[in-house]
């Protein structure tokens, strides 16, 4: 019983202050019926460190890490190297083991990194404002279809056919709870995504468009038109980034007037922990700011005229209105923001343009070897770190076969959309600097032994 | 105008305190300042190395004419410079190591490093949440083996894994009750009860997911109305979300009466898990007829909270919500692990509500509590509720003679002991007792919540405090108390040794600064 | 000119069919320091009773409720900067909407001045 400091002695002394005879005078309040008179049957009794070690290390080798093979997975969740300092400063005990800053004289240090974390996503976003983060990036794409609901009060939302289908999912459970129209669509094995012709489906009713930048398949698309025609019918834009490190390379959604930016920050600072826990990030116009989700930082000045940082505009959050509240969220995800912060504040811009700049360069380099491959055709030739494939055979199998030779091959749009035939011969393929030639010829000559 | 300020928390523009002797630069020893990024950085500056590879200057995009021009104003920092600057804000922060939190409803306890270490094995962290399930068959086991803990010690019949934290674990739970009553035909019923006492999470999460809310009331001992309850039960009515323990730090006795009436009604009943701490091991609320019910791995699995985040809440569901639950979840088959996502959602999960996340849930986070599980046993965790509720009892008879205590004849208390602002005299409140505890050397305790007792003070120690620290604590409670209540101005104006004084939150929020701008640069002077 | 005062603490002050709303001076004492006032548009159709308005200090969000039917002209647009009007002149620079009455017999049921000062120290 390592983590638990009070003796048998202690334990007497306590309750002899209290006025009770034994522990269970103080559990009398339970039915009678509800309780067990000794630790539950059939689970195992409590266990040394090297015990437990053992046990969850053998699990763990049970699985096929990232780094242990030619690695080529994305579709919302990337492999970058995430420099040594970040995981030494986000298991400092200040910030480890502290709570949500609601007594601010004594979180300086979560409020200030939060207020920089805000800030740093506001720019890469391209826009005014942002919170202090969000569970991950599917939820936030749910939270800002809610919020843009909120704003234009009108019910209905288009779905990009390039969105997550994970995001389309998890969006759909919601609305039908909520009454919440969406208009949903698949993606097309194409070389260009769908933004252009989402435009004449917006109507008045809607209350936004949700596009994915880069999308699902990779691909990019400028979203000025889009934007524009949204704002022509009063309804809003919610761009989705599911890989900011592609920031780095591309115009932000924000600069393209996308009202609401939302993302899954995953790949800067935070491991792939097989998806979870994740960064949501969540951006949008200032004006917009009083229907926002999650929790924001603010800057003030304490009773000495000096700068500090609290939390604000509280009643927005469900503590204060209760049912009345823009959400229901009730945490963050302030450990991955910080690590998230600290691993921009590395790069800072002109590392995350080298860094943005070598995943480009190592994926056109991929897409040229591996698109000269008998029975693989690279369709869409613009994108930023991803790209698709598509095979003379269905992808899923293929994946399959790779990963029990060791080599994990992409992901198949066969996993990502069960039972669609048009889909079936994709493969999303992600290269990052992570990836080295040699991950990319033994990729290449699987593929050419697995399709002949 | 609705209900007035029912909490009492007034926070002001802070009365100005004395000044410090002031140094060059600003620093006080080992209270160090730090300016923001912003202020140090460089958009020029890298931290970063990458291997020089030829190709790296001249080659044509593929970005289809959307390369970025403008800049994007991140300043870097060189490592040196990064570790100092977040160090630095560290050292800003109470936290757990550096003493008691005895926050109530947050279940502060001692985080252990083990978890830490395990979460971190490549196995685990390194692993892509899309790898092919006979790569991933490790994980696959974490998260089986987790649940059959949490349903073996909850008594109940399946859990949802996915949720991110305890608000989402309740979204979970109350879509499955709708989802339950839908499959009944009864769409009708779109009423959930919601006590007074409850986290405000409860009526947000039944509004998000389209339910209306009700008030229910609390009788004068700090218990659900069960009266009240009964009679505003009938055919409108979905369900209840009730915390038990309670917020007010009570075990709600009639829970298993307000089970039956609830079910005899046709509504379900939704536990708040997150004060399970009080009870883990001892009491199975699948033995109190609770349908669903969020568990914050965060609080009783010990795994950090980060400084809000990121949280983990699985969801334990009954046998009459158990087909409703979400995907995706894992099924121990004779072949091994496999993972039921939408394509391999086949008759027997017909009845799920669908997706809730990307992916499966806080990975990183099942593994911390499984190892915190394994390391305590069944017997451990019994252990573990015996503990914070004896803690808990030591602090609220140690000053019940000295600050109101609104529920103490009410029998003991469970994980937390609750106090009020009465008896502080004219233009004193909690918030000053707070802030005193702060140069004290301690994190204040839950204040102005629950809203059913007026200026509350809620006190959770848990488990993992010795009594030498349990003596400290209550001395220094007792002296900022016996401070407040003889008017000591001093208290008004605590804390007087944080890193910051009181700060202005009136100031925040009528002229909200919520990302960094550049000053702008002064002009030339005539 | 006359004032009349609700059991809420909202204030309607009624020139002809043209009806002043606000919070009580009382109101926003318990309320504390008030950071933001949400007023109704121009155009809105209210009931009596139906929630006009929001006001909020940092820690609490109250719903401000119409005290009497009407059409609302116009809320105050000085609130948007300034919402410590409200704590400063509650019962005048800081009103929080005009409206149209539609239906004065409502009055008949509300407090004078004095009444409202008696009622409110018995809380």
């Amino acid at each position: 019983m390592r983590y638990l400091p009070l003796t048998h002695a202690d334990r007497k002394d306590m309750l002899s202050v209290i006025g009770a005879k034994t522990i269970d005078d103080l559990f009398v309040d339970v039915p009678g019926a509800a309780v067990l008179d000794g630790p539950i049957h059939g689970l195992p009794l409590h266990a040394s460190e090297l015990a437990v070690e053992r046990h969850m290390t053998a699990l763990a080798k049970k699985n096929l890490a990232a780094g242990d093979a030619p690695f080529f997975l994305g579709a919302g969740a990337y492999k970058h190297h995430v420099p040594a300092s970040v995981d030494h400063l986000i298991q400092r005990g200040e910030f480890l083991t502290a709570y949500t800053p609601y007594q601010p004289e004594i979180a300086q240090g979560t409020l200030q990194m939060m207020f920089e974390f805000q800030s740093q996503v506001a720019r890469l976003l391209g826009c005014d404002v942002a919170n202090a983060s969000m569970y991950d990036g599917s939820t936030a794409c749910w939270e800002a279809i809610v919020m843009a609901r909120r704003v234009t009060r009108r019910g209905k939302a288009i779905l990009s056919g390039g969105l997550h289908p994970h995001y389309v999912s998890v969006a759909n459970t919601m609305a039908k709870y909520t009454g919440d129209v969406l208009d949903t669509r698949l993606p097309v094995l194409g070389a260009t995504p769908d933004t252009d012709d989402l435009i004449g489906l917006i109507d008045a009713d809607t209350s936004c468009v949700v596009v994915q930048y880069p999308d699902i398949l990779g691909r990019i698309a400028d979203l000025s038109a889009l934007a524009d025609a949204c704002h022509a019918k009063k309804a809003l834009l919610i761009a989705v980034v599911t890989e900011p490190v592609a920031l780095g390379a591309i115009k932000s959604p924000g600069e393209m007037g996308a009202d609401i930016v939302v993302g899954e920050g995953q790949s800067i600072g935070v491991g792939l922990q097989f998806g979870g826990p994740y960064v949501g990030l969540f951006a949008c116009s200032e004006k917009l700011v009083r229907q926002m989700p999650g929790r924001l930082c603010g800057e003030t000045v304490d009773a000495e005229g000096k700068r500090g940082f609290v939390l604000t505009l509280s009643t927005r959050e469900q503590h204060i209105r209760r049912e009345k509240a823009t959400s229901n969220i009730c945490t963050s995800s302030v450990l991955c923001a910080l690590a998230w912060s600290i691993h921009m504040t590395l790069l800072g811009e002109a590392g995350l343009r080298q860094l943005a700049t070598k995943n480009h360069i190592g994926a056109i380099g991929a897409s040229n070897v591996l698109s000269q491959v008998p029975g693989v055709e690279l369709v869409t030739p613009v994108f930023f770190n991803e790209f698709t494939l598509k095979l003379s055979k269905e992808a899923r199998p293929v994946v399959r076969q790779l990963a029990d030779k060791g080599i994990l091959a992409g992901v198949s749009l066969g996993r990502l959309y069960p039972g669609v035939e048009s889909l079936e011969n994709g493969l999303v393929v992600a290269v990052t600097e992570t990836t080295t030639e040699e991950d990319v010829a033994t990729l290449a000559s699987a593929l050419r032994e697995a399709l002949a | 105008m609705s209900t007035i300020n029912q909490s009492g928390w007034r926070p002001t523009t802070p009365e100005k305190g004395d000044s410090d002797t002031s140094t060059f630069t600003g620093n006080r020893a080992l209270m160090l300042e730090e300016p923001l990024i912003f202020e140090i950085g460089s958009t020029e500056t890298t931290g970063v190395d990458f291997d020089f590879e030829p190709g790296m200057g001249a080659y044509e995009d593929r970005l289809g004419g959307l390369a970025r021009t403008a800049p994007i104003g991140l300043p870097g920092l060189s490592e040196p410079e990064t570790v100092r600057h977040y160090t630095r804000l560290s050292r800003q922060n109470y936290a757990i190591d550096l003493g008691l939190f005895p926050l109530g409803s947050c279940t502060m306890k001692h985080n252990p490093r083990l978890n830490e270490r395990m979460a971190r094995l490549p196995g685990f962290a390194d692993l892509h949440p899309l790898t092919p399930v006979d790569s991933c068959q490790g994980a696959l086991e974490v998260i089986d083996q987790l649940a059959h803990w949490l349903i073996t010690l909850t008594g109940m019949h399946a859990v949802a894994m996915s949720p991110k934290a305890g608000a989402h674990g309740e979204l979970c739970g109350v879509l499955a009750i709708r989802a339950a009553l839908d499959a009944r035909g009864e769409g009708h019923r779109k009423i959930l009860l919601v006590p007074i006492s409850a986290h405000g999470t409860n009526p947000a999460t039944a509004a998000f997911a389209n339910f209306t809310v009700e008030d229910i009331p609390a009788t004068d001992d700090g218990r659900v109305d069960l009266a009240a309850l009964k009679a505003r039960l009938g055919p409108d009515i979905a369900g209840v979300m009730i915390t038990n323990p309670n917020t007010c730090g009570l075990f709600e006795r009639d829970m298993r009466e307000i089970s039956d009436a609830v079910h005899a009604a046709g509504g379900y009943v939704y536990c708040d898990g997150a004060n399970f701490n009080a009870i883990v091991g001892r009491v199975r609320p699948g033995d109190l007829g609770i349908d669903a019910m969020h568990i914050n791995l965060h609080k009783t699995f010990s795994t950090p909270h980060g400084g809000g985040g990121p949280g983990s809440g699985p969801v334990v569901l009954s046998q009459a919500l158990a087909p409703y639950a979400p995907l995706p979840f894992v099924e121990k088959t004779a072949g091994g692990f496999r993972l039921v996502e939408e394509e391999t959602a086949d008759e027997h999960h017909a009845g799920t509500f669908g997706r809730m996340v990307a992916f499966h849930g806080q990975m990183g986070m099942f593994t911390r509590a499984l190892t915190y599980i394994l390391s305590h046993g069944a017997d451990g965790l019994r252990q573990v509720a015996e503990d914070s509720v004896l803690n808990a009892n030591y602090i609220l008879r140690s000053m019940e003679d000295l600050l109101d205590a609104p529920f103490a004849k009410s029998g003991p208390c469970m994980h937390e002991a609750i106090f009020s602002d009465k008896g502080l005299p004219e233009g004193f409140s909690t918030i000053d007792v707070a802030k005193g505890l702060i140069d004290e050397g301690y994190h204040p305790m839950t204040v102005y919540f629950p809203l059913v007792v007026h200026g509350a003070m809620l006190v959770e120690p848990t488990e993992t405090e010795s009594k030498a620290t349990l003596d400290q604590f209550i001395g220094a409670f007792r002296s900022v108390a016996a401070r407040a209540k003889n008017g000591d101005p001093t208290v008004k104006t605590a804390p007087h040794f944080a890193p910051r004084r009181r700060l202005d939150e009136t100031l925040a929020a009528r002229k909200p600064v919520l990302a960094y701008k550049e000053p702008a640069v002064a002009e030339a002077a005539e | 000119m006359s004032r009349y005062y609700t059991e809420d603490h909202e204030w309607v002050e009624v020139d002809g069919d043209i009806g002043t709303v606000g919070i009580s001076d009382y109101a926003q004492g318990q309320l504390g320091d008030i950071v933001f006032v949400e007023t109704p548009d121009e155009g809105k159709e209210v009931a009596k009773g139906d929630e006009a308005a929001v006001v909020e200090s940092v820690k609490a969000a109250s719903d401000v409720y119409s005290p009497v039917s009407g059409t609302v002209i116009e809320g105050n647009p000085a609130l948007a900067d300034t919402p410590e009007l409200v704590n400063e002149d509650a019962e005048g620079e800081g009103w929080f909407f005009k409206l149209t009455l539609s239906d004065t017999s409502e009055l008949e049921g509300l407090m004078n001045e004095s009444a409202y000062a008696d009622f409110v120290s018995k809380l």
